[in-house]
């Protein structure tokens, strides 16, 4: 039985791993409608330069993290105003080959720069380990993962309904044309909007090295992972994704344990079964 | 007689809305039957419903009494159901040629054919030609329809419909966007289609709509409001108020 | 009818001119024949050349021509070139034999994950497509026994074609293998492109909506032309096993699918021609970039795709096609009568 809560347990935090990964990609494909297959390369970047600024520089892991989160951001904005803006409007094949040649091109540099091994990073003493809760066993960075990763779900979901530009965010989302009738600056909103998914995805990137695994496949590898989240999950809301993003979690940590031959074979099969029944995925709003 | 189209109650929900109201039409043979009411009213919902493009809430439809509520668009086609779209609905880079030979191919069920380049079928040649004689699409036959003029561009819309031979044909505002002087031309082709064609009409110029019709329904908030004859229509003091935008006396 | 012939014969050949081969392409395939004599020490290359080609035609034909975005076309890529190995090794060695159950097999895949792509938007094609590709990789990943797992499929000594031409060592008759078997499906498919069937999937792609209201069957189409192009697929897989006696795992991987779009993408994409032209390119730059690490190679295909994409495909497209049939065409039709007609893409 308390294997069974551990297996929840890491599912969990690795669910909400995936919703901090993958929820700008969630927004860039409802807001601007653009497939962004290079979601990941952001996510590897914010990774890349944890593991760089603790193994070359000793900065403390802590203190990395918000560097993990602006220097995509960062990188975001000026991809997206320089590249990303022209093809909001091209078909979405183009959007895909646009950005799997992206992903190409930072896989390539990365593996050039880096090398191809694995990134280690040496957690910090206090995050390190497995205490006992309730008779359960849970890890510490888990637990870690699941505080940080819920605090960012709650920001998220304020920003959005309290906030502003939450209701612009929400109002472009809805209606492009209306909300740029209404004298919202679209513009600005994407761009904001794509640089805060783009270091969402660079933190999660940064806090997932020691789960996830880092070397310059990630991209590619967990691309499918935030896709699912995406397509089962929905493009609209936030609760969409987050609760795909969690079954996906529970599903995939279940699976390795229980049936380890099957592998991602369960995971892959889940998502074409629910593509198939409800092409719009389980929780999009209905057009 | 049987009619040529039929619904029963038909009703379209969009979330609470009912876009088509209970609505009970009948399309006599060979009708020349004008559907008008003021925007927003459901016309080209209701056009959709017949056609297949949207699904019923409830009711049904008949074509020639055959029930097609479920029947999918394009079997509702080669049953002799064919319309032309409000807002021109064609294929951007073919020609007039390919798209007319396209509608005439299927028509004649020789769509399925993998093996034959288009245009070795001599019937299909000359049916295009025939068409395009009739629209004056001869000059344009080679031309990529983004290219074309707006004006033939409806006239190959309509062309299309026409390719389809149907019983029954729906046109959903054909003259809308066409220039005063070529309205005529079109009404002309209208007016000359055989008898045994039923024609349904939604249009919003008043003089086509005389000029055309002998029966007319008229379509408000979704639900009929009356049917009948030019002149008992026209006189009729309610649809009067629904144009001009009186209250309506009970 | 008024109709006289005069006026209906040029009309008419507008449309049947697509079905005539213009000198361009019958150049093109007299030089592919042709390097088999004047390039005897790059058979093998060329082998892959025309194995690729193939493989780009058949998704040409369902994106190209259906406008069906997959990111997963290796999968029947793999699957033929599983099915070729595995029936070779086991039961059969008759390499004719072997491309035909491929093809079915690819085809039965095709006809079964077809509806799947019926349905939902461009990304929801893509997920599926993608996700199907990913459950065969794990599925011939976990199934070493049978596939030879990370290591490979290997032992694939494949019979004489046709009882008489033994596979060699310098790939002679490998390459004249392959590029038989192309030529013979392009032939079909470019009959195909230019038929009312071709034709009504272009309409199909260009909009849906108006094809439904004329009457064409548009789900029935999309799955007819998805297995064809899935069948296509297989015996491009089939022919890779064949002559190259080994099936790495990578055939079903998504950088298998991803570069097969690339390849149709340089080349161009809705003439046909784009899959072979982009498989000569694609092919010539990887080879020489080839000294690079494999690094780099994936950098400058991202360049390139990225560059391609910014500056337009389209544009691309639609020189490349006019280079084809306009230029060439028309340039040597002037030769043959006095008036030229104005050039149209296949």
């Amino acid at each position: 039985m308390s294997s069974l809560l551990t297996i929840l347990f890491d599912g969990v935090a690795y669910g909400m791993l995936l919703f901090v990964l993958a929820c700008g990609l969630a927004v860039t494909l409802g807001l601007m409608n653009f497939v962004n297959l290079a979601h990941g390369a952001f996510a590897m970047a914010g990774g890349y330069l944890t593991a760089v600024l603790m193994n070359r520089f000793g900065m403390p892991f802590l203190a990395t993290l918000p560097l993990a989160f602006i220097v995509p951001a960062l990188i975001g904005v000026l991809l997206e105003r320089t590249l990303y803006a022209r093809l909001y409007n091209r078909s979405h094949l183009h959007q895909v080959l646009f950005s799997i040649g992206l992903v190409f091109m930072a896989t390539a540099a990365v593996d050039y720069i880096m090398g191809s091994q694995q990134q280690l990073i040496q957690l910090p003493q206090w995050l390190q380990g497995r205490t006992d809760v309730l008779g359960v066993k849970v890890g510490l960075y888990r637990t870690f993962i699941i505080v940080v990763c819920g605090v960012l779900v709650v920001a998220l979901q304020l920003v959005l309904t309290q906030t502003r530009f939450g209701s612009r965010l929400r109002a472009s989302v809805d209606d492009q044309r209306v909300a740029d009738g209404l004298g919202i600056n679209v513009n600005l909103v994407f761009a904001a909007t794509f640089a805060a998914g783009s270091g969402l995805a660079g933190l999660g990137g940064a806090l997932g090295t020691e789960i996830l695994g880092l070397d310059p496949t990630f991209p590619l590898k967990f691309m499918i992972y935030f896709l699912i989240v995406v397509t089962v999950g929905g493009a609209t809301t936030i609760t969409g994704p987050f609760v795909a993003s969690l079954l996906l979690g529970i599903a995939d940590v279940a699976g390795k344990y229980y049936v380890p031959q099957l592998g991602a074979f369960v995971i892959y099969t889940f998502m074409i079964v629910v593509l198939v029944l409800r092409p719009q995925g389980l929780f999009a709003r209905a057009q | 007689m049987q009619p040529a189209l039929e619904t029963k109650g038909l009703v379209k929900r969009f979330g609470a809305l009912p876009a088509t109201d209970n609505v009970s039409f009948r399309l006599e043979q060979g009708a020349r039957h004008a559907l008008i009411g003021p925007n927003g009213a459901g016309k080209t919902t209701f056009i959709n419903l017949l056609t297949g493009v949207l699904t019923p809430s409830a009711g049904q439809i008949f074509l020639e009494g055959a029930d097609i509520t479920r029947l999918a668009p394009e079997l509702r086609v080669q049953r002799g159901l064919a319309r032309t779209f409000q807002i021109n609905q064609l294929f951007p880079a073919m020609t007039p040629l390919e798209t007319l030979g396209l509608a005439v191919s299927e028509r004649m069920r020789a769509g399925n054919d993998w093996w034959r380049v288009m245009g070795s079928n001599s019937a299909v040649i000359d049916e295009i030609v025939t068409l395009a004689r009739r629209f004056g699409l001869m000059d344009v036959l080679g031309e990529r329809t983004s290219n074309l003029p707006y004006g033939k561009q409806r006239l190959l819309e309509i062309a299309l419909a026409f390719a389809c031979r149907p019983r029954v044909l729906l046109l959903d505002e054909p003259a809308a966007g066409v220039p005063e002087a070529e309205r005529h031309e079109l009404l002309a082709i209208v007016a000359a289609l055989p008898r045994e064609v039923s024609v349904l009409l939604i249009e919003h110029d008043m003089d086509l709509v005389f000029s055309f019709a002998s029966r007319i329904s008229v379509l408000v908030n979704g639900a009929l409001l009356t049917e009948g004859g030019v002149q008992e229509v026209a006189s009729d003091a309610r649809v009067r108020a629904v144009y001009l935008g009186e209250s309506l006396d009970a | 009818m008024d109709q006289t012939p005069a006026a209906t014969n040029p009309i008419a050949a507008q449309l049947t001119r697509r079905g005539r081969w213009g000198i361009g392409e019958i150049l093109f395939w007299l030089i592919a024949s042709a390097a088999l004599f004047l390039l005897p020490e790059r058979l093998l290359f060329l082998n892959e050349i025309a194995i690729l080609g193939l493989f780009a035609v058949s998704l040409d034909l369902i994106l190209g021509y259906a406008g069906i975005i997959s990111l997963g076309h290796g999968a029947f890529f793999g699957l033929g070139a599983y099915t070729a190995g595995l029936l070779t090794k086991h039961a059969v060695t008759d390499p004719l034999l072997g491309l035909l159950v491929a093809a079915v097999a690819a085809a039965l895949l095709g006809l079964v994950t077809s509806f799947l792509v019926l349905r939902g938007a461009d990304l929801t094609k893509l997920m599926v497509t993608l996700g199907i590709t990913l459950v065969l990789y794990e599925i011939a990943n976990q199934a070493a026994w049978l596939t030879g797992g990370a290591d490979g499929l290997q032992g694939i000594t494949v019979g004489p074609l046709l009882g008489v031409f033994e596979f060699d060592l310098f790939g002679q008759t490998a390459y004249a293998y392959s590029l038989a078997v192309t030529f013979v499906l392009f032939v079909i498919a470019r009959r195909l492109v230019v038929s009312p069937f071709g034709i009504s999937l272009r309409s199909i792609r260009e909009n849906p909506l108006r094809a439904r209201a004329i009457g064409i069957p548009v789900n029935r189409r999309l799955v007819a032309i998805y297995t064809l192009a899935a069948a296509y697929a297989g015996v491009a897989g089939a022919l890779l096993a064949q002559t190259t006696q080994f099936v790495s795992l990578d055939v079903l991987s998504f950088a298998r699918s991803a570069d097969v779009l690339l390849v149709l993408v340089i080349g161009g994409i809705g003439y046909l021609y784009g899959g072979l032209i982009g498989a000569v390119v694609f092919k010539l730059l990887q080879d020489a970039l080839a000294d690079m690490t494999p690094q780099y190679w994936q950098f400058w295909i991202g360049l390139i795709l990225v560059v391609i994409v910014m500056a337009g495909p389209e544009r691309l497209t639609e020189r490349a096609a006019s280079l084809w049939t306009g230029s060439l065409a028309r340039l040597l039709g002037r030769l043959r009568q006095p008036k030229a007609m104005p050039a149209r893409e296949t």
